[in-house]
């Protein structure tokens, strides 16, 4: 068997909980590589989901789900410091519209205490208007004061980063298709890119996580794709929407469709729930969009949906067991799942870092690294920065006196430093998602021709070879030749 | 002060260039045109096919050719300066400016008065929510067009256009001269938002089928846009079960409506019309804020440029008036309202002094909310009819200007209306 390179640690899948565990492992003296089969981290469920950093309410007291989502809350508090993370600790609100609902929130009271959340309590319809004036129709809610919304990409990149300048590797472009086993073990995974060698494997691989389980022997769980639909609003609809994060009271499928405002000021409604067979199905229909349109209308009834700015779908990996499926595999020793990570899987994801790193760390006999760099270098985007900092970041690199992305006041420079640094950017929706250049109203009208010049640059490529996100999906092609020129 | 302008113009596209022309003619000693492009011209520049200048400089002329014009009469004039490569990051009550410069750093500017010509955007995908994957080669027709023409790149091979206004239309031209193939251009309209020589000239002369009252409802593709689905629409413009049929292409390039730029005004609190969703002015093209004046496409969206900077020349002219005091004081003001038929007009408003000045008359552009044959345009103060024009012809795509003569002034009540009599 020929490896193109040897590992302690595989971890599959670039996602939030890929990169989470990935940066968790880095802690300890372990040579870890996390694969990733599309072109950029963060690019599955982590980049369409509703960014909610949940109190812990809502599953069942015991359950994986509420034990991680209470534990992961407290830990993005340290995450934010160190890695720069964009969040702001809103609270939420869950709305009740009649009597039943309000009943269902004492319920969901209990529950939380029970599962350990701090500072729960049930507001009155004043209480509720004097937060958000715009929910006229709500009774009560509850108040949720530890609940906040993050930048999930951004966190997912940096936990990468972290993990990186802590001696892990990130392979982009390099899909799972098969492992080596000897002795029911795995010995190595066998990748688009060629087999890596390696003793412990993490499957992190979101909707596919049973179909990489079942590859690797273990068919204990399946994943059932669950479509969550969205549709975001224009910064200059906050106003007539909400500040933070309203739920409506919760069903038997899902927390039901939001209304929430982000860390940059978009509101965004939705999701509705589907369940869908093509785990590639992230088409938003007219159907969902109006599902989602008139259910976030019992919330705030006047919908300013001429400020609608962009709409997309996520994809929920719902597992079999009801429950995140994480720790070792019953059916492969050196197997270590963390699957079925729908919502609170956000939250979740550095606490099932953590708890996950440290069972492998264990079983590897790894001691925990004497320095770990828990720090990413600080950095402000130029549209938050005062004008004094403003004028010095122009006087230091002349790039940042560039504005490429009108919408959301992106500089070139930042957008240079988002392609060159660690994990970085490689396509326009990967510059998007770190820079945020191409995520305002125009959406990208203005500033995506410019965004692929700049990234053919970087790179050193052509323009046509520049991605919008994925293979194949070329911005820019070649003209055709004229007068002798080849066809 | 060094920084203090008597105007300061924000946007050098043809509004800004025109603006300043007029300012300098009207005895501004200072002016400053700041431009976010590399280059003067705005969206002129990528415009490279002709129908440019007819009216304005009297000849037949490109885009660029439009352009060059434009930037030659404000050159070379001690009076004028111009800023490139430069964004306006923000622009405050107090008139002053503050600016991005890779060379320049960060720069702050006062106008005694303040010209915005900031021009228009484009409607995207998810302003009109349209339905289906979210895959590469789905662009604005604007951006296409500047990859294409100014970049030289092509956005893609086989082209579906949605919306039959003029930007779609001269890229189904472009996009077929290139090599590419055009399936078709669609309309949710039962008409087309176009100029009809544009129609003509540029799906007609290429055998590109125009389907009127039809729209995408799913676009196809993971990667790459492998095709749509389009469907015919109804009087209330839904989609009709039934009549569904697909389309293959790798491009679909949106034309489906302009939109005034006013990320800027935003944070002025300007009185903004919202059927236009531009500041409102009055016939100097004087905003609700004092000193503050708008013209071109960031007030209204035009078809022509020759129009823009015709009515840019107005703004320049009293916000150099104003700055060197010479803009006499209102004594009242007339209200503009659009009627019967008349969806916008501008100005909203206009602004009398005690003694009207021997070369002021009122211009007002106005459009129509549907097309129209052989209709009357009736401008009234109250019963009183000041002036009257039969349209052979009227259509949204193109907008109607008419001239009320200074001797009409007297007549003008506390408001004026602007209507059709069918």
């Amino acid at each position: 068997m020929e490896f193109v390179k040897s590992a302690d640690v595989v971890v599959i899948g670039g996602g939030i909980v890929g990169t989470a565990i990935l940066r968790e492992l880095s802690k300890y003296d372990l040579q870890c590589v996390l694969v990733e089969k599309e072109p950029d981290v963060a690019l599955g469920t982590t980049k369409a989901n509703s960014a909610i950093l949940h109190a812990g309410f809502d599953a069942p007291t015991g359950s994986m789900k509420a034990i991680t989502n209470v534990r992961g809350n407290k830990l993005y508090h340290e995450l934010q410091k160190e890695l720069n993370l964009d969040i702001e600790w809103t609270g939420s609100l869950v709305a009740a519209t009649t009597d039943e609902e309000m009943e269902t929130l004492q319920e969901l009271l209990k529950r939380g205490e029970a599962n350990g959340v701090e500072g729960l309590k049930i507001l009155s319809h004043e209480e509720v208007l004097a937060q958000e004036p715009n929910l006229q129709t709500v009774k009560g809610a509850l108040w949720a004061p530890t609940a906040g919304v993050c930048w999930p990409f951004g966190a997912a990149i940096a936990f990468a980063q972290c993990a990186v300048q802590n001696g892990a590797e990130v392979i982009r472009n390099c899909g799972v298709v098969g492992f080596v086993k000897e002795n029911g073990k795995i010995t190595g995974v066998e990748t688009t890119q060629g087999t890596i060698a390696c003793k412990y494997v993490v499957n992190a691989a979101g909707v596919y996580a049973d179909d990489i389980a079942k590859l690797a022997g273990d068919e204990s769980f399946s994943i059932t794709p669950r479509k969550g639909e969205y549709i975001l609003f224009d910064k200059t609809a906050r106003a007539s929407l909400v500040n933070g994060v309203v739920f409506p009271c919760p069903t038997k499928k899902s927390k039901g469709i939001l209304v929430c405002t982000t860390t940059h000021g978009n509101t965004f409604i939705g999701p509705n729930a589907n369940e869908v067979e093509n785990k590639e199905d992230k088409a938003v229909g007219s159907e969902g969009m109006n599902e989602i349109i008139a259910s976030a209308r019992k919330l705030v009834p006047n919908l300013p949906m001429g400020a609608s700015i962009t709409q997309f779908a996520g994809l929920r990996a719902v597992s079999s067991t009801g429950d995140f499926v994480l720790g070792q595999s019953a059916a492969v020793e050196n197997l270590y799942n963390a699957a079925g990570m729908q919502s609170p899987g956000l939250t979740a994801a550095p606490a099932v870092g953590e708890m996950l790193a440290k069972q492998v760390a264990e079983a590897a006999g790894a001691a925990a690294k004497a320095e770990f760099k828990a720090e990413l270098p600080a950095k402000k985007a130029f549209c938050r920065m005062t004008m004094e900092e403003q004028a010095a970041a122009i006087a230091e690199n002349s790039l940042y006196g560039r504005v490429i992305c009108r919408c959301e006041t992106v500089t070139e420079g930042e957008i240079v430093e988002a392609i060159n640094s660690p994990v970085g950017a490689t396509t326009v929706d990967g510059v998007k998602r770190r820079t945020r250049a191409g995520m305002g109203r125009c959406q990208g009208g203005f500033c995506g021709p410019r965004v692929t010049q700049i990234i053919a640059r970087e790179l050193n490529i052509t323009v046509p070879e520049v991605l919008k996100e994925r293979a194949d999906s070329n911005m820019f092609y070649e003209k055709y030749p004229v007068d002798g020129g080849e066809a | 002060m060094n920084n203090l302008y008597d105007v300061v113009i924000v946007g050098g596209g043809p509004a800004g260039l025109s603006a300043a022309y007029s300012a300098w003619q009207n005895g501004a000693k200072k002016i400053l045109v700041i431009e976010r492009d590399r280059e003067l011209g705005g969206i002129l520049q990528q415009c490279i096919h002709n129908g440019f200048g007819l009216h304005y400089f009297k000849e037949e002329l490109t885009g660029p050719g439009f352009a060059h014009k434009a930037i030659e009469l404000i050159q070379d004039k001690p009076e004028i300066e111009t800023m490139v490569d430069t964004m306006v990051l923000e622009v405050r009550k107090d008139r002053t400016v503050v600016a991005a410069n890779p060379e320049k750093g960060l720069i702050t500017v006062e106008g005694k008065t303040i010209i915005l010509t900031m021009g228009c955007r484009e409607r995207t995908r998810g302003a009109i929510r349209i339905p289906g994957e979210r895959p590469a080669g789905v662009f604005t027709a604007g951006a296409a067009q500047r990859m294409v023409n100014m970049e030289g790149y092509l956005p893609g091979h086989k082209i579906v256009i949605l919306g039959s206004g003029d930007i779609g239309l001269i890229m189904a031209r472009r996009m077929s001269l290139e090599g590419c193939k055009v399936q078709a251009c669609l309309e949710i309209c039962p008409f087309s938002n176009g100029l009809t020589r544009n129609i003509v000239q540029c799906l007609n002369d290429f055998n590109i089928p125009l389907y009127l009252s039809h729209t995408i409802v799913k676009i196809h593709g993971e990667k790459r846009v492998t095709g749509i689905t389009v469907a015919k629409v109804d009087e209330r413009m839904n989609p009709i079960p039934g009549t569904e049929f697909d389309i293959e292409c790798d491009t679909v390039l949106l034309s489906v409506g302009l939109i005034p730029e006013n990320e800027l005004s935003r944070n002025l609190d300007l009185d903004m019309y919202p059927l236009t969703t531009g500041p409102m002015v009055d016939q100097h093209r004087e905003t609700s804020l004092d000193g503050f004046f708008a013209a071109g496409n960031v007030v209204h969206v035009h078809d022509l440029v020759d129009f823009v900077a015709e009515e840019s020349l107005i703004a320049g002219k009293y916000a150099a008036l104003k700055a060197q005091g010479k803009l006499a004081g209102d004594v009242r003001t007339v209200k503009v309202n659009a009627i019967d038929g008349v969806r916008t007009c501008v100005p909203q408003r206009v602004s009398l002094p005690a003694e009207i000045p021997d070369d002021e008359k009122i211009k007002l552009y106005m459009r129509v909310g549907a097309p129209h044959r052989k209709v009357k345009l009736e401008i009234k103060s109250g019963d009183k009819v000041l002036l009257s024009k039969p349209l052979p012809v009227a259509k949204p795509s193109e907008m109607i200007a008419v001239e009320i003569p200074k001797a009409k002034f007297a007549d003008i009540g506390e408001e004026i209306s602007v209507g059709l009599v069918m």
